[in-house]
């Protein structure tokens, strides 16, 4: 849009010089005098009493400098980002006298390099007794089975239940046309970020203790560690160096986190935890596996009536982020259509498997593609066209849920149909040669969420900008920029407001001691949030110039001002202004040489339970599926996503790129495979992502452009959304080319050629 | 038991005392101080390690130091000539071509054997060229797209000078 000088427009990533210099320093990249190398001991068991842990012969190692085990070293607190719901933590740092999953850490040691650190670990003795365990929710839910954690609120290894209705689902069901039920099974993925977990502790001493750590969300880290340390929250610094990815994988405090503080506090030098690749596995976290039931009630028109989920999620042995995940997946079941009657249960079960957690898109893969699946099969049971069912059931702008969401601008009309006429849809869908296929995928996604699970009274996000005498701009935010380019969306935002050039603008971010608190970088919360922020501290600068800028100029009838390409002038007679600068430096000079600050927060008010803001999209896949040996080739992928005004367009166009091949690797060939607790494919050999040759040679992005109230120049989400769509809009596809639903992901060629083979004696039976 | 190794690290001559076991990529990052390149599995599995030995595409994680014995490293830091950028690192700031930065200075060095092989790349050249380095954030497009970019702009500075 013209009247932009720099939201929209193309510019350069603010951290793009250090990033392809290789200048640009990680946590990885850390390395302090005297630092010591930290290593933990893990559990070779899923489930186990500790009966006891000798660290004599450990501690006797030359070069061992301190070895700590969970009840002897730590406060044993239990921690998470339930800090509200208490009853929802349920993890120590180091095991106290039980392992619930393998790969969870006992002990740990400080050493001065890592070989010794090494076999200092594996000169620690542990004592274990063996418990029965469980690794499937629907087993661990019954009468009987071995229970992984005591406690009141935990009944039969369920640790969280939701539910949500609205409208009559009972009445409407009956007045349907046709009812269908479907049952779904989605399994579990890794993050996958190629900087593994590692941190970086020094203690300072008096209380003091600076840590170093890839994390997409410092302020919860410096909270949780006073937790778990027994500091004082503001005694402890976090920074955050630039961050090899996190994808709701690194939202969390860690244990690497926690030993490496105990460690350095033990030791009095600095320490580094590093995970190896297969810990990231073992000791990580993942996505979480669902068992889902859908029954939808419909009407011949294709009109939907009426939905009932079920779902039961695979948590592993510690709630993590799950109770949200669960949460969300029974919200976004309902996007991007107007359900008006729904009622969802979920139930997060323990399992003695790696925690699962939040990861990109946070419950709303398995949501959509159970979703998108079973409106494909409505369609074809009606003889519809995929699309217009869609369109018909769509959520319209202003489309409220009651009890749980307002929803402003919606474009999901726009995406569907714009989609479509990029694509040739009518003239694709159903028409191919045999073999290749078209499908669908529709989804919408929050800007931010509404949750405070971490019981902080701090703003969702704050923000302050102070203008220098010579018109460059300091920019204070909170936020976490773990490469998605929020950093640079913050300095577009900035920049755009007080009219100054992006290479005048100095971002100050990734430290809790000199940046505001912000929730940090989850739910795509980060442009709607801290650019709000932002804009009411550019207001408040703002504010003040236009003042001065009056008094200057002395116009004889009160005018509105304008800040634009380095000047202040009178909005309606824009040739009446002044530098930008000269204004700076009186506004700073009638104010007795105060600084120029401006300070903003956001919260939001009136927007339901969920999120301020809700981005739409469609996407469109064409496949090739060879029935010989089942593979699936995607031949065009398109997308049309509704994120509101584009402030920085190649940013967005990255984003829903990279979404949608984390969700074709999701849908395609990603599997973390398990038997007995064990994962069994810990490694990048073994663990199946995509790689250049197999991503798709032809990706359209379309933007569909609407105007958000609540957002910051009429932004909304961009990053996260597109990951929700694609296994459905494959699933379909391939149905289309060969006739074929798989309804149990992932979707391998295995999978295909059996299904291809049970069709064709299924046809040959007539 | 430590060997004295001479080689060639982005055009500067080293001789250090190195460890047999050490690797490459240990003796880059830990003992010369050079962070540019990654480490994201130390198994030869996602070339965030990768370097260039005698202009050739090496995950760094996967040699020992010893064998780099009379041979020419480069690292992402050896990429730019002085301040100025070298065409495929300004092909990534104007493509895209990153996003969290951490696969990206493999990314560029695998690049960069790729176009030393194979000046003009076709987009499937591309795509096949970067199969041993794994991008969790971009979904490779504009990474494709930036070395494509950056080989049109070689040959075009190619075409000035000559
Ligand atoms: S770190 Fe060398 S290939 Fe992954
Ligand atoms: S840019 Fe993050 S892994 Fe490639």
């Amino acid at each position: 849009m013209s009247e932009f000088s720099v939201i929209g427009k193309p510019v350069r990533r603010i951290d793009g010089l250090e990033k392809v210099t290789g200048a640009a320093q990680y946590t990885t990249d850390i390395k302090l005098p005297g630092m010591l190398i930290g290593k933990m001991l893990r559990s070779p068991h899923p489930h186990a009493k500790i009966l006891n842990i000798d660290t004599s012969a450990a501690e006797k190692l030359l070069g061992v400098k301190a070895v700590i085990t969970g009840p002897r070293d730590t406060l044993g607190v239990k921690y998470s980002n339930w800090r509200r719901y208490p009853h929802l933590m349920d993890e120590t740092a180091l095991a106290m006298d039980r392992v619930r999953y393998i790969g969870e850490p006992i002990a740990a040691v400080a050493a001065v390099d890592a070989d010794v650190a090494e076999e200092a670990l594996s000169l620690i003795e542990v004592e274990y007794e063996i418990l029965p365990a469980v690794f499937d929710p629907l087993e661990a839910m019954k009468d009987g089975a071995p229970q992984i954690h005591e406690g009141p609120t935990v009944r039969n290894n369920v640790s969280e239940a939701r539910h949500f209705e609205f409208g009559n689902v009972d009445e409407a069901f009956k007045k349907c046309d046709y009812v269908r039920e479907d049952t779904f099974y989605l399994h579990p993925v890794i993050h996958a970020f190629i900087e593994p977990y590692n941190s970086v502790a020094r203690y300072e001493g008096d209380g003091k203790l600076t840590i170093w750590t890839s994390t997409q969300t410092p302020y919860y880290i410096q909270t949780l560690l006073a937790m778990a340390l027994g500091l004082k929250e503001g005694n402890i610094r976090v920074i955050k160096p630039h961050v090899g990815g996190g994808f709701g994988g690194k939202m969390e405090l860690f244990s690497d986190q926690v030993v490496a503080a105990i460690l350095s506090m033990k030791t009095g030098k600095p320490v580094k935890v590093e995970l190896t690749r297969e810990e990231c596995f073992e000791g990580g976290r993942r996505r979480h596996p669902m068992y889902y039931t859908l029954k939808t009630g419909y009407m011949k028109d294709g009109t939907i009536l009426a939905k009932e989920a079920k779902l039961y999620t695979d948590g592993g042995a510690y709630n993590a982020m799950g109770p949200t995940s669960l949460y969300l997946s029974g919200f976004f079941q309902m996007f991007p259509y107007a359900i008006p009657n729904y009622r969802y249960d979920g139930f997060h079960v323990y399992t003695n498997k790696t925690p699962a957690t939040a990861m990109r898109g946070f419950g709303g893969p398995q949501a959509e593609f159970t979703c998108d699946s079973q409106i494909d099969m409505i369609a074809e049971h009606l003889g519809m066209d995929p699309a217009e069912i869609r369109l018909k059931n769509r959520m319209k702008p202003g489309h409220v849920i009651p009890g749980l969401a307002k929803v402003e601008s919606c474009g999901i009309k726009e995406c569907i149909e714009r989609a479509m006429e990029s694509t040739g849809w009518k003239e694709k869908k159903g028409k191919l040669p045999k073999g290749r296929g078209i499908g669908m995928g529709c989804y919408g996604f929050m800007s931010g969420g509404v949750f405070n699970w971490i019981n902080s009274p701090y703003a969702y996000s704050g923000a302050m900008v102070r203008v220098n005498v010579d018109g460059t701009v300091d920019v204070y935010i909170g936020s976490a920029e773990i490469g998605q380019g929020s950093d640079t969306v913050a300095a577009q935002i900035v920049a755009e407001k007080l009219g100054v050039p992006m290479s005048d603008i100095n971002v100050v971010r990734g430290d809790t001691r000199t940046c505001p608190p912000d929730l940090g970088a989850w739910g795509s919360r980060q442009t709607l949030m801290v650019g709000n922020a932002l804009i009411m501290a550019c207001d408040q600068i703002l504010d003040k110039l236009y003042k001065t800028a009056a008094a200057l100029m002395g116009p004889n009838v009160v005018y509105d001002y304008a800040a634009k390409d380095g000047r202040v002038f009178i909005k309606e007679r824009p040739e009446r202004g002044l530098d930008f600068v000269e204004v700076v430096k009186a506004a700073i000079r009638a104010d007795e040489g105060n600084q120029l600050i401006g300070r903003g927060y956001y919260t939001p008010h009136d927007k339901g339970m969920v999120s301020p803001a809700y981005s739409f999209g469609a996407q469109v896949a064409e496949v090739e599926v060879d029935e010989e040996t089942g593979k699936v080739t995607l031949l065009q992928v398109t997308t049309a996503h509704d994120c509101g005004q584009v402030i920085n367009e190649l940013g967005v166009e990255g984003q829903l790129e990279g979404a949608f091949v984390m969700g074709q690797g999701y849908t395609l060939s990603e599997n973390l495979v398990t038997d007995q607790g064990k994962i069994l494919n810990p490694s990048f050999v073994d663990y199946k992502l995509m790689r250049a040759p197999d991503v798709p040679e032809n990706f359209t992005s379309l933007m569909v452009e609407t105007y958000e109230p609540e957002g910051p120049f009429g932004a909304k989400e961009a990053g996260e959304g597109l990951t929700n769509p694609n296994a459905g809009c494959i699933a379909n596809a391939i149905y289309d080319a060969i006739g074929v639903r798989i309804t149990d992901m992932p979707i391998t060629p295995e999978k295909i050629l059996k299904a291809l083979d049970e069709k064709k004696k299924k046809e040959a039976k007539g | 038991m430590k060997k004295i190794l001479s080689f060639t690290l982005n055009g500067q001559p080293y001789e250090v005392a190195v460890k047999p076991k050490t690797t490459l990529i240990e003796l880059i990052r830990d003992e010369i101080g050079l962070t540019g390149p990654k480490i994201g599995c130390n198994a030869g599995a996602c070339g965030a390690c990768t370097v260039l030995i005698d202009g050739k595409a090496v995950d760094s994680c996967s040699v020992l130091a010893l064998q780099v014995e009379g041979h020419s490293v480069e690292t992402v830091e050896g990429l730019a000539d002085g301040d100025k950028l070298h065409p495929l690192q300004e092909a990534f700031l104007d493509d895209g071509g990153y996003q969290c930065g951490f696969c990206t200075p493999g990314m560029l060095m695998a690049a960069k054997s790729l176009l030393n092989e194979n000046p003009d790349p076709s987009i499937h050249e591309i795509r096949h060229g970067l199969s041993g380095n794994l991008c969790r954030c971009t979904g490779y497009v504009r990474i494709i797209d930036s070395i494509h970019d950056a080989a049109q702009r070689m040959k075009k500075e190619g075409g000035e000078k000559s």
